[in-house]
C-alpha cells in the first residue's frame, strides 16, 4: 500500500492578495534528493535543504523586476537559470551572492519557461512555442525567434523529458477551447502536434503531468469533473508532418475521481509511478465533500491507497521529487514524503498481512535535535538493545550496503556473499522501512536461483518469508522453486505465511507432499510447532472408547460389518482387540503429515481447487483420504486438538477437504477396490454426523418449547378461558 | 373438582385518583387520606390497614390538607373552605369559609384547641375548636406572599409558617412574627424562581425543619433563626416532611418519588452532639410523593402514582415477620363491580358515572361484549330516607332495595310499585340507637337468596342479621376484633360466612345462632400461615349452587374455592398446591387435596363472580395499565444525567 507520511513545513508563503495564487512560481529539483529550489512569484529564488527545513541561499532581483519563470538548476554546470521580466535570462552559481552581478542576457522574444532535467541540457521554451537549447540561444541572444503557435493559441503547461536517446520539450496549448499537445524533439528538431479530445463543453484540463516509461511518453491530465485521462505517445513518433496538422490524441480514462458537489477548481494530479497517482484538491471519498485532501490512488485497481487532509487553501499546485510531494497550501509550502511500493492484488484486496502496525514513520525522517544533542544521554536507557543488533550496527556502519547495492550484488556475487549481505540487510533494525523493497529482493534472489542451478540461499529466503512482508503475487516463482529444490521447510513457511497462494500451486504442493518418499520428507527440519502437534497426535494411544461427537470407532466397525457383510470381519475385529485398528495408525510419516496439515490450512475456493485436484492419482487420493480419516478419528476421539494453541487444522477444514476430495474423485474411488473400506468408513462418519445433528435438532426443538412456555401471552381486553381446579 | 369457564374481563378502566394529603391519628391509629378527586378514605392501621370508610369526593372540593383534632377530622382546600367530616355517616358535617383565598395548609395544636390555616393572602388564621363547630378567632400578622405550610410548636405558643423564599415564626400569643428565616433559592436557572417551602416541621427543641422546591431539607435553629444544616436531597422539590413522634427520625418525600430518611444521631458512639444525618432512601413511587406520615414503625407515603405504600422501618419491627413486609395498597378494599348473575351483566362503578356491560356468549369464537350506554336516568320521588345511602343491596327477586343509612340503620324500600316506596328502617338495636354514643356506618349488606335474611356489617366490627319476614333483628354475631371485609349467607343452609380484615373466616349458623362445626374446626386448627400472610382483604364471598360445600372468595391476587367437605390444610402442607395436583395422576390427587383451592392465574382482581351458568367472571385491572395512564413523572432518572 502506498503511504503518505507525516508532512512538515518547508517554508512559509506570502500568497498574493487575491489568494488565488500560492505565491510559488515553481519548485525545482536541485543537486540531490535533499535540495530544492523554490521560486516565488515575485522576486526571489531560495535554495532549501529539505530535511533541515532550512534555506541555504537566497537570491533576489531588483525592485521593479520580476521573475517570470521558476529558476532551474543545471547539474552539469552547477548553475541556476532564471528569467526575469520575460526576456532577461539570468545565470548564476551558488557562490554568487547578488543576482545583479550574475550573467544576464536579453533575448528577442518572451520566454515561457526554462526547463532542465538531470541528463539533459537546459531548454528554453518561448511564449510563442519556439524551443531552443540554452547554449544555442546564448551564443546569439538576439537571434530571431519564430512563432509556432497560431494567433489565439497560448501555452498552458510545459515540461521537459530526457529519454535514452532524445530530449523532448512537451507543452500543451489552448486555442478557443481546444487543447493541443506539442511534442518537440531536440536534435534533430521535429515537432508533433496533437489535438486533445474534448471533454464536456467548457471543461479544460486542470493539470498535466508527463512521464516517460517503456519508450513511451505518458501524459496524465485531470479535468474538473474528476476524470483523469492518460494519453500515450510513442517516443519514436509518427512521420513528422510539417503541415502543422494536429493528430487526434487517443486517451484512456484512468480514474474517475469522486468530486463531491460541483466541479473541481484547484486540483492537480501527478503520476508517481506506473500505477500510482497523487491528487490534491479532491474530496476524500469517505470524508464528505471537503476538497482539501491529498490522495494517492492506484490506477490499476482503482483503489484509494492513502489520503491526507491538507489544512488551508489549496492552490492546485503539486510537485513531486524523490518520493516527496511539495504542496503549497494556506500560507505554507509543505513537504509530504510518500511511498508507493509495488502493488500486488493481495495487498490491494487487503489480504496481505500488514506488519506495519505502528504509526507510519517517514523513511527519511526529520532528525530530532533532541536525539542529536542528547544521544549520549539517551543511550543508556536503551540497554535493552541486544548485542546482536549492536554488532549489526557496527557491521552496518562498516559495510553499510544500500538496498540497491545488495540487489546488484545478488545478480552476480557468490552464494556465501549474497547470503551474508542479505542477512545483514535483514538484521537491520529498520526492517519495517525495507518492506517495499523486500519483494524486489526476494524476486531477484528467485530469478538468480532459477537461472543458476548452483545458486540457492535457503536461509535467506526463509528469513525473507519469515518477515511476513512477502506474498505469492510478489514473487510468484518462490513456492515452485522451493518444491523443485525440495526445500520443504521453505514450502511450509510459504504455505503458512502467504495469504494468496493460487489453488494450482496448493495442489502442486499437495501432490509433491503425498508422492515424496519418506526419506526425503524426514530430511531437513520443519517448523517445530506443527511437528510437535503431529507428534502428540500420533503418540497418543487409542483413547477410551468414549462416544464422542456421536461417533465411536466400535460403532464404526459395526457399521462396516453391516455394510460389507463379509465373513472376514470377525477375524479383523479380533485383531482390533489387540492392536489399534488400521485407521488409528497414521498412514504417512511425521514430516509428511506436518506438510499435509499445512496444505489443509491454506485458503482455497472449491471451484478453483476441484479441477486441479483431479490431477491426483487414485493411489494418492486414497492415501490422502486415509490420512484425513486418521485425523478425523483422532479429533473425534477426544476433545483435545484445538486446545493446544499449536498450529493445527480444524475439524471443519479436515471435513471440507474430505468433501472436496470425494467430489473430485468419487467415480474413480468407487471403482478402486482398496478404497472401498475407506468409503464405507467415511459413510459411517456421515451417518454419525447426521445422527448427531438430528439429536441436536431434537434438543433445539425441546428447548424452543421451553421458550414458548415461558413466553407470556398477551391477554386482550376480553377473553374466555378454561381453567381447571383440582 | 372441575373445570371453569372464565370470562376474563380487562375493560374496566378503573383509575384511582392521586393521593393529595394524609393525616395520621396516633391515638386511634387511623390514617385519613385525601385524593385528588376530593374523596376521603380512612384506613385502620390497627386492623391490617383495612380501608374502613370512604367518603366520596365532590366537584370543586379538592382537599389540600388534612388535620385530626382528637377524633375529629378537618380538611382545607383551595376553595378556601374548612370542612369537618361526619365519620359516622360518611359525609361532610359542615363547611366554614376562611375568607383568605385558597387555603394551602391546616394544622391543629397538640392541645386540640386551635386550628391554624395558611391562606393565599398571606394570613395565618386561627380557629377555635368548639364542641360542635369551629369559630374564627383571629389573624396572625399578615405577610406578603402565601402561606404554604404550617407547623405548631408542641407548646402551642409558637407556630412556624413556610412561605415563598422564607419561613416565619409567629408568636401565637401576640400574633407577631418573631423570626424571618430566608431560604436560599436553587442554583443555576432556578435562581430566578422563588423557592417554595412546601413543608415544615417544628420540633420541641425549637428546631425547625423545612423542605423546599429547591430540593433542600434544611435544619434551622428556631431560637436564633439561623440555618444549622442543609441537605440537598433532590434536584426537584421536597414536597412533604414528617417527623416521628419521638422526634428522632424524619422523612422527606420528593418529586422523584423517593422518600429520604434522616435520623437524629450522634456522630460519635457516646457523643452528646447529635445531628440530623441522612440515613436511608426509599424508592417506592414512580411519581411525586405528595403526602407522608411517619408512624411508630413505618413510613407511609402516597402521591401521584395513587398507591398508598406502608414501608416498615426495619429497625423498628421484627425482621421477616408479616409486620416487616412492605404493603402497597392500590385498589379499594371493597367491590366496585356488580354482577347480574342471570343476565350476565357487569356494572362498573366510577366516581361520577357507571358502566354497564354485557358478557359475551361462549360460542367458541364469538367473544363479544357490549357496552350499554346507560341513559342518564333519574328516579323521581326517592323516599326522603334514601337520600343518604352508602351501601345498596337488592333482594334476589328485585322487589326490595336495602340501603345503609345514617345511624347504622338500613332503609328498606319496595320496588315493585311504579315508584319506590319507603317501607321501614331496620335499626341495630331497636330503641337503643339513641343511647349508643358512636354508631359506625354499615359498610356491608347481604340479602339472602330466599329473601328471609339481611346481614349487615359495620366498621365497629358488628355483624347483625335481620329477619326480613318479621322485620326485626334476628341475631348479632359475636363481635370479633377485626373488621368484616365480606359477608354472605349460604342460599340453602342459611349459614352466614364472614371474612375479616385479619383474614379469619367464620361460618355462623343463623338457625342455631352459633358457629358451625366447620367454623369451629377451622378455628381450632387455625388457618394456614400463608393464608394469614396475604396482604389484601377478601372483598367478596359467594357460593356455588351446584356444590353447596363450596365457598368462593377472592382478594386482589387470587381467588379461592373452599371445599368444606375436604380436610383443612395443616400447617406443614403446601397451601398453593394446584400445580402439584395438576402433575399428579388422578388417584394420587385425592391424597394431597385440601379444602383451599387457590388460583393465582388472574392478578389484580377487582371482582370474581359465579354466573348462573357456572362460568366465572373475572375482572382484572392490571397495575401496568393504571401506570400507563398516569402523567409522565417529573424526572426519569437515567444514567449519566
Amino acid at each position: 500500500m502506498a503511504a503518505l507520511y507525516e508532512g512538515y513545513t518547508l517554508c512559509g508563503l506570502a500568497p498574493a492578495q487575491n489568494q488565488s495564487n500560492s505565491g510559488v512560481l515553481g519548485v525545482e529539483a536541485e543537486r540531490d534528493s535533499d535540495h530544492v529550489v523554490v521560486t516565488d512569484s515575485t522576486r526571489s529564488v531560495t535554495l532549501y535543504k529539505v530535511s533541515d527545513q532550512k534555506p541555504l541561499s537566497s537570491w533576489t532581483v531588483k525592485q521593479g523586476q520580476t521573475l517570470t519563470c521558476s529558476a532551474v538548476y543545471n547539474p552539469q554546470t552547477k548553475e541556476y537559470v532564471a528569467v526575469s521580466d520575460g526576456k532577461v535570462i539570468r545565470i548564476w552559481k551558488q557562490e554568487h551572492l547578488l543576482l545583479d552581478q550574475a550573467f544576464k542576457a536579453t533575448v528577442s522574444a518572451d520566454v515561457w519557461r526554462v526547463h532542465c532535467v538531470a541528463g539533459g541540457e537546459p531548454v528554453v521554451l518561448f511564449k510563442r512555442g519556439a524551443v531552443r537549447l540554452l547554449d544555442a540561444l546564448l551564443s546569439a541572444p538576439q537571434q530571431p525567434i519564430e512563432e509556432v503557435l497560431a494567433q489565439e493559441e497560448s501555452i498552458r503547461w510545459s515540461t521537459n523529458i530526457v529519454t535514452e536517446s532524445q530530449q523532448f520539450a512537451i507543452f500543451t496549448t489552448e486555442q478557443k477551447g481546444d487543447h493541443f499537445l506539442y511534442l518537440q524533439r531536440l536534435n534533430p528538431n521535429t515537432l508533433q502536434r496533437y489535438r486533445l479530445e474534448r471533454e464536456e463543453p467548457g471543461l479544460s484540463p486542470l493539470s498535466f503531468s508527463a512521464s516517460y516509461r517503456d519508450k513511451h511518453i505518458r501524459l496524465l491530465y485531470l479535468y474538473p469533473n474528476g476524470h483523469v485521462y492518460q494519453s500515450v505517445v510513442s517516443e519514436r513518433g509518427l512521420v513528422t508532418d510539417e503541415g502543422g496538422q494536429a493528430f487526434p490524441l487517443p486517451r484512456s480514462l484512468l480514474l474517475s475521481l469522486p468530486v463531491g458537489e460541483g466541479l473541481l477548481e484547484a486540483a492537480s494530479a501527478q503520476a508517481l509511478d506506473e500505477a500510482h497517482i497523487a491528487v490534491v484538491g479532491v474530496p476524500h471519498p469517505s470524508a464528505g465533500s471537503g476538497k482539501d485532501f491529498l490522495c494517492i490512488w492506484n490506477t490499476n485497481f482503482q483503489t484509494l491507497q492513502a489520503g491526507k487532509e491538507i489544512a488551508g487553501k489549496i492552490y492546485g499546485q503539486l510537485w513531486s521529487f524523490w518520493n516527496k510531494l511539495f504542496i503549497p497550501h494556506g500560507k505554507t509550502l509543505s513537504v509530504i514524503p510518500y511511498e508507493c511500493p509495488k502493488s500486488s492484488l493481495a495487498s490491494a484486496l487487503g489480504k496481505m498481512r500488514q506488519v506495519k502496525t505502528e504509526e507510519s514513520k517517514a523513511p527519511t525522517s526529520v532528525p530530532s535535535w533532541n536525539n542529536i544533542l542528547h544521544e549520549e544521554k539517551a543511550l543508556p536507557s536503551r540497554t535493552v538493545e541486544t548485542r546482536k543488533t549492536r554488532i549489526t550496527r557496527k557491521s552496518q556502519s562498516s559495510s553499510s550496503l544500500t538496498n540497491y547495492q545488495v540487489l546488484e550484488l545478488i545478480k552476480t556475487a557468490p552464494v556465501e556473499e549474497v547470503q551474508r549481505e542479505v542477512d545483514l540487510l535483514l538484521s537491520r533494525t529498520d526492517i519495517q522501512d525495507l518492506q517495499p523493497s523486500l519483494g524486489q529482493l526476494a524476486s531477484t534472489l528467485v530469478s538468480r536461483t532459477l537461472q543458476d542451478p548452483a545458486f540457492y540461499t535457503p536461509s535467506s529466503l526463509a528469513q525473507l518469508v519469515h518477515t511476513r512482508c512477502l506474498c505469492h503475487s510478489v514473487c510468484p516463482d518462490l513456492v515452485l522453486l522451493a518444491l523443485e529444490r525440495k526445500d520443504y521447510f521453505l514450502c511450509q513457511l510459504c504455505l503458512q505465511f502467504f495469504p494468496d497462494i493460487p489453488e494450482a500451486i496448493t495442489c502442486a504442493c499437495l501432490k509433491a507432499f503425498i508422492s515424496m518418499s519418506d526419506v526425503d520428507a524426514e530430511n531437513g527440519s520443519l517448523e517445530p510447532d506443527g511437528v510437535s502437534f503431529m507428534e502428540t497426535l500420533i503418540a497418543r494411544e487409542r483413547g477410551p472408547d468414549g462416544l464422542l461427537n456421536g461417533f465411536s470407532p466400535t460403532s464404526a466397525a459395526e457399521y462396516r460389518s453391516d455394510g460389507l457383510g463379509g465373513g472376514g470381519t470377525r477375524a479383523q475385529q479380533d485383531e482390533e482387540m489387540t492392536s489399534p485398528p488400521p485407521e488409528q495408525i497414521c498412514p504417512v510419516g511425521l514430516h509428511k503429515a506436518v506438510l499435509l496439515n499445512e496444505v489443509l490450512q491454506t485458503a482455497y475456493s472449491d471451484s478453483f481447487l476441484l479441477p486441479h485436484l483431479k490431477d491426483l492419482s487414485s493411489q494418492q487420493v486414497v492415501l490422502f483420504l486415509q490420512y484425513l480419516q486418521f485425523l478425523y478419528l483422532k479429533y473425534s476421539q477426544d476433545a483435545f486438538p484445538q486446545t493446544h494453541g499449536l498450529r493445527s487444522p480444524s475439524l471443519s477444514q479436515i471435513l471440507d477437504w474430505v468433501c472436496v476430495l470425494l467430489d473430485a474423485h468419487f467415480t474413480v474411488l468407487v471403482m478402486t477396490p482398496e478404497a472401498k473400506g475407506l468409503l464405507v468408513n467415511l459413510h459411517s462418519f456421515v451417518k454419525s454426523q447426521v445422527r448427531l445433528v438430528s439429536e441436536l435438532g431434537k434438543i433445539e426443538g425441546s428447548l424452543q418449547e421451553l421458550n414458548k412456555m415461558t413466553a407470556k401471552k398477551d391477554v386482550g381486553q376480553y377473553s374466555i378461558e378454561i381453567i381447571e381446579l383440582f | 373438582m372441575g373445570e371453569f369457564k372464565v370470562h376474563r374481563v380487562r375493560f374496566f378502566d378503573y383509575m384511582p385518583a392521586a393521593i393529595r394529603a394524609m393525616a395520621f391519628n396516633r391515638r386511634t391509629e387511623r390514617l385519613a387520606l385525601a385524593r385528588a378527586d376530593g374523596a376521603l378514605e380512612i384506613f385502620n392501621f390497627a386492623d391490617n390497614y383495612f380501608q374502613e370508610k370512604v367518603i366520596p369526593g365532590q366537584d370543586g372540593r379538592a382537599v389540600e390538607a388534612l388535620c385530626w383534632v382528637g377524633r375529629r377530622l378537618f380538611s382545607a382546600g383551595l376553595n378556601g373552605e374548612i370542612t369537618e367530616y361526619d365519620l359516622e355517616n360518611l359525609r361532610p358535617r359542615y363547611t366554614v369559609e376562611a375568607y383568605g383565598g385558597p387555603i394551602w395548609t391546616i394544622s391543629g395544636n397538640d392541645q386540640g384547641t386551635l386550628l391554624a390555616v395558611g391562606c393565599e393572602d398571606g394570613t395565618v388564621k386561627m380557629f377555635e375548636v368548639l364542641e360542635d363547630r369551629i369559630q374564627f378567632q383571629r389573624n396572625l400578622d399578615r405577610q406578603k406572599g402565601r402561606i404554604i405550610s404550617l407547623c405548631w410548636h408542641p407548646s402551642a405558643s409558637l407556630i412556624a409558617a413556610g412561605m415563598m423564599d422564607m419561613i416565619r415564626i409567629f408568636d401565637v400569643e401576640t400574633g407577631r412574627a418573631t423570626h424571618r428565616l430566608l431560604v436560599e433559592r436553587g442554583v443555576g436557572a432556578s435562581k430566578s424562581k422563588e423557592v417554595v417551602v412546601w413543608s415544615i416541621a417544628f420540633l420541641s427543641d425549637h428546631t425547625i425543619i423545612s423542605g423546599d422546591s429547591a430540593g433542600k431539607v434544611q435544619i434551622w435553629d428556631g431560637l436564633t433563626g439561623t440555618l444549622a444544616r442543609t441537605h440537598l436531597v433532590t434536584k426537584w422539590d421536597v414536597l412533604a416532611l414528617s417527623v416521628s413522634q419521638d422526634e428522632s427520625s424524619l422523612v422527606a418525600g420528593t418529586s422523584e418519588g423517593t422518600v429520604v430518611q434522616f435520623q437524629f444521631l450522634s456522630s460519635t458512639l457516646d457523643g452528646q452532639n447529635k445531628d440530623w444525618v441522612r440515613t436511608r432512601t426509599f424508592k417506592n413511587h414512580s411519581h411525586d410523593v405528595r403526602a407522608l406520615v411517619h408512624t411508630e414503625t413505618a413510613v407511609v407515603s402516597g402521591g401521584m402514582d395513587t398507591q398508598l405504600v406502608v414501608r416498615p422501618l426495619l429497625d423498628k419491627v421484627e425482621k421477616n415477620t408479616q409486620e416487616s413486609a412492605m404493603r402497597k395498597m392500590a385498589f379499594p378494599h371493597r367491590s366496585l363491580v356488580c354482577c347480574a348473575k342471570k343476565a350476565g351483566l357487569l356494572l362498573f362503578q366510577f366516581p361520577d358515572h357507571l358502566e354497564l356491560w354485557r358478557l359475551g356468549e361462549s360460542d367458541g369464537h364469538g367473544e363479544t361484549t357490549m357496552k350499554f350506554p346507560l341513559p342518564p336516568f333519574q328516579v323521581s320521588k326517592l323516599p326522603k330516607d334514601l337520600r343518604s345511602a352508602h351501601q345498596l343491596c337488592f333482594s334476589t327477586d328485585s322487589s326490595r332495595l336495602f340501603a345503609s343509612s345514617i345511624n347504622s340503620s338500613v332503609v328498606v324500600v319496595a320496588l315493585n310499585q311504579p315508584e319506590c316506596k319507603y317501607l321501614h328502617t331496620l335499626k341495630p338495636k331497636s330503641g337503643e340507637a339513641e343511647s349508643n354514643l358512636i354508631l359506625e356506618p354499615v359498610h356491608l349488606l347481604f340479602a339472602s337468596e330466599d329473601g328471609k335474611w339481611l346481614a349487615t356489617a359495620n366498621t365497629a366490627c358488628e355483624v347483625q342479621v335481620y329477619n326480613l319476614d318479621k322485620i326485626k333483628l334476628h341475631c348479632t354475631v359475636p363481635v370479633y376484633g377485626s373488621c368484616p371485609t365480606a359477608i354472605a349467607i349460604h342460599p340453602t343452609s342459611s349459614n352466614l360466612v364472614v371474612v375479616h380484615a385479619d383474614q379469619q373466616i367464620f361460618e355462623y349458623s343463623l338457625v342455631q345462632k352459633e358457629y358451625t362445626e366447620w367454623s369451629r374446626r377451622l378455628q381450632k386448627q387455625g388457618l394456614h400461615s400463608l393464608w394469614l400472610e396475604r396482604d389484601t382483604p377478601i372483598t367478596h364471598v359467594t357460593f356455588n349452587p351446584k356444590h353447596p360445600a363450596h365457598i368462593i372468595l377472592h382478594d386482589m391476587f387470587m381467588f379461592c374455592v373452599i371445599d368444606q367437605s375436604l380436610p383443612l390444610p395443616e400447617a406443614k402442607t403446601r397451601l398453593f398446591n394446584q400445580m402439584i395436583l395438576r402433575s399428579l395422576p388422578e388417584p394420587m390427587r385425592i391424597l394431597h387435596r385440601h379444602a383451599f383451592k387457590m388460583c393465582k392465574t388472574f392478578q389484580n382482581l377487582m371482582c370474581v363472580r359465579l354466573l348462573e351458568d357456572h362460568s366465572l367472571v373475572v375482572v382484572e385491572r392490571p397495575l401496568l395499565d393504571i401506570m400507563s395512564q398516569l402523567p409522565a413523572p417529573v424526572r426519569q432518572k437515567r444514567f449519566a444525567t
